[in-house]
């Protein structure tokens, strides 16, 4: 069973975005592997140790920094890294992305794909979606529980959805999409960290995996961003001190009364 | 035409259906001319088609064959396409819900157009529609074009928009559309509720959430009576699910939940900054919690600064007195 995981790199979490021009400034930004990416190399490990068979392959389109991200999977125990390089690719509209992964994943060959169900930057949560239907395979997104029979070719997962969780049977091949409860990612070893000094990460160009690259440049995107702003900062209100019992009081009245709220 | 992919659940229609007809009422009157279509898939209850006619839709294209017995994308991607072929609109609308985010980037690319994903806003711009979406779970505001082709297709992001009051005159042609064999090879075959009957934290009128301060999963129980008392959703803080006290479903933040609820309680949450990215847009803000310094009274509408252990419970009587009355 050989699974294809794709990550991305994302601001960390922890970040305070700040615009210039319009657009995200990203120059003073820690980037980290987007935390939904974890649990997919998380997952796509225990597969394989389960399996006992296959290896694990990790990929990511973008600047050589992504090369970090594809490090960190390998640190964890994935056998192969892949860098894409991201020049000339709208990396802000999920198809053109979704059109240069399936390239690579076609190159790379695949009996499951998985991925984070949404990047933590722009949370478009597509990309993983739309390379299912461009490969034409069966997806399940927002995963958080997975079972695979490779020998039937076939696997079951939970999916969270509004008030529980959908079971759904699938077909093999297919791209799975991971949602925080997958799975608890684990940490690298030192071993492991010490591994990914030896192993050579190709770089491929969209020509090496036969996508036209007219096709995602971003004159030709589906999709754009005309500009972003942070939102109307909120002003700090009404702040009560004092005997719990009175505080409490005066705050039912004022939702009530004042903010007509409750 | 501005076309809304009807969500439904047992034949009828949720009420992100409506919010997103409602929407799309207005958007084609601002242009002028434009008919808002809804299009259905599967099976529809009696009278339905009706209520989405008096909710505004002009026509109505109802998908129906074997394979939308129960959820499936393939399937319902090739439905959609169809009722698009048909209908040939310029917008076509899904639910930002867990089966339109699901569906819809299925449909874009089976369409090869572009997706705009969980938007809360619309305006008419000089080259047709442009929307406004959070980003970075709503640290950042996008306003995001699409290209030339059509349709423009957008999810609506859930307890946004208001649905419009019936009116039952309206009426709309309902055109039946069937699907044939279509390749499924993922389908739902079950479904496992979650605990209590909770509203969905994305679509809650009031979430009540802890944080560290909880201290243990057994905490969580004051906040259950609260949620109780006031028909509240419970939530929780990336502390509290990481520290194992509460399921990874009750988390609101940048890798949980993006919420926004009527009123929102942080109580024991400092506020960090992912947490706060994932709530700051919920209409009134209230913070309970022991430290006058911490973050979260910044963006605060009400907070009390106290021991929670002694404020929620006396808060939890003041509401019930209150509501009695």
């Amino acid at each position: 069973m050989n699974v294809l995981v794709f990550v991305k790199q994302v601001p960390d979490t922890e970040t305070r975005i700040q615009i210039q021009n319009g657009s995200v400034d990203t120059s003073s930004v820690k980037w980290v592997v987007n935390p939904y990416d974890e649990f997919a190399i998380e997952e796509a490990l225990r597969i394989r140790e389960k399996v006992g068979a296959g290896k694990v392959v990790v990929a990511s389109l973008g600047p050589e920094r992504v090369k970090e991200a594809i490090k960190y999977g390998l640190s964890l125990g994935a056998d192969e890294g892949v860098w894409l390089k991201g020049d000339g690719v709208a990396l802000a509209d999920p198809l053109a992305v979704a059109t240069a992964l399936a390239g690579a994943a076609r190159k790379i060959g695949y009996d499951l794909i998985l991925t984070g169900k949404q990047g933590v930057d722009y949370d478009w949560s597509q990309a993983g979606i739309i390379l299912a239907e461009l490969l034409d395979l069966p997806h399940v997104s927002v995963v958080v529980g997975l079972e695979l029979d490779a020998a039937a070719k076939r696997g079951k997962a939970k999916r969270e959805v509004e008030g529980g969780l959908e079971e759904v049977e699938f077909d093999l091949p297919a791209v799975i999409t991971a949602q925080k409860g997958l799975n608890e990612p684990r940490y690298a070893s030192l071993k492991g960290i010490m591994a990914v000094k030896k192993k050579v990460i190709p770089e491929w160009t969209l020509a090496d995996v036969g996508v036209d690259a007219a096709a995602v440049v971003p004159e030709a995107a589906s999709i754009r961003f005309l500009d972003i702003s942070l939102p109307p900062p909120r002003s700090a209100g009404r702040i009560l001190e004092g005997e719990p019992r009175d505080t409490a009081r005066e705050l039912v009245r004022l939702l009530h009364n004042e903010a007509k709220v409750i | 035409m501005i076309a809304v992919v009807a969500e439904t659940k047992d034949g009828s229609a949720r009420k992100i259906t409506l919010e997103m007809l409602a929407e799309a009422r207005r958007l084609a009157d601002a242009k002028g001319g434009l008919k808002v279509g809804a299009i259905a898939l599967g099976p529809l209850a009696p009278g339905e088609a009706d209520r989405l006619a008096s909710q505004g839709a002009d026509r109505i294209f109802h998908v129906e064959g074997a394979a939308l017995a129960e959820y499936a994308p393939e399937a319902w991607a090739e439905g959609v396409r169809l009722a698009v072929e048909k209908a040939r609109p310029e917008v076509l609308f899904l639910g930002a819900t867990a089966h339109g985010k699901d569906l819809a980037p299925r449909v874009s690319a089976r369409l090869r157009v572009g997706l705009a994903s969980d938007c809360v806003a619309f305006e008419w711009g000089d080259s047709g529609l442009v929307a406004r979406r959070p980003i970075f779970a709503g640290k950042a505001i996008a306003r995001v074009a699409w290209s030339a082709s059509r349709p423009q297709v957008a999810s609506v992001r859930p307890n946004t928009f208001t649905p419009a009051a019936p009116d039952a005159s309206r009426k709309a042609a309902v055109e039946a559309i069937s699907l044939g064999d279509v390749k499924v090879r993922a389908r739902v075959v079950g479904f496992e509720a979650s605990e209590g009957e909770m509203a969905d934290l994305t679509e809650a009128t009031i979430i009540v959430s802890g944080g560290r301060a909880m201290q243990g999963p057994d905490n969580f129980e004051l906040l259950r009576k609260l949620c109780k008392v006031l028909g509240a959703t419970l939530g929780a803080s990336r502390a509290a699910v990481d520290a194992g006290w509460i399921d990874h479903s009750h988390q609101v933040g940048q890798t949980g939940k993006v919420v926004n609820p009527t009123v929102y309680f942080a109580i024991g949450i400092s506020g960090a900054i992912q947490h706060m990215a994932g709530m700051s847009s919920s209409k009134t803000i209230v913070a309970i919690n022991k430290d006058k310094d911490a973050p979260i009274f910044k963006i605060a509408s009400y907070g009390i600064v106290g021991d929670l252990y002694q404020v929620v419970p006396a808060l939890t009587e003041e509401f019930e007195k209150a509501l009695k009355e």
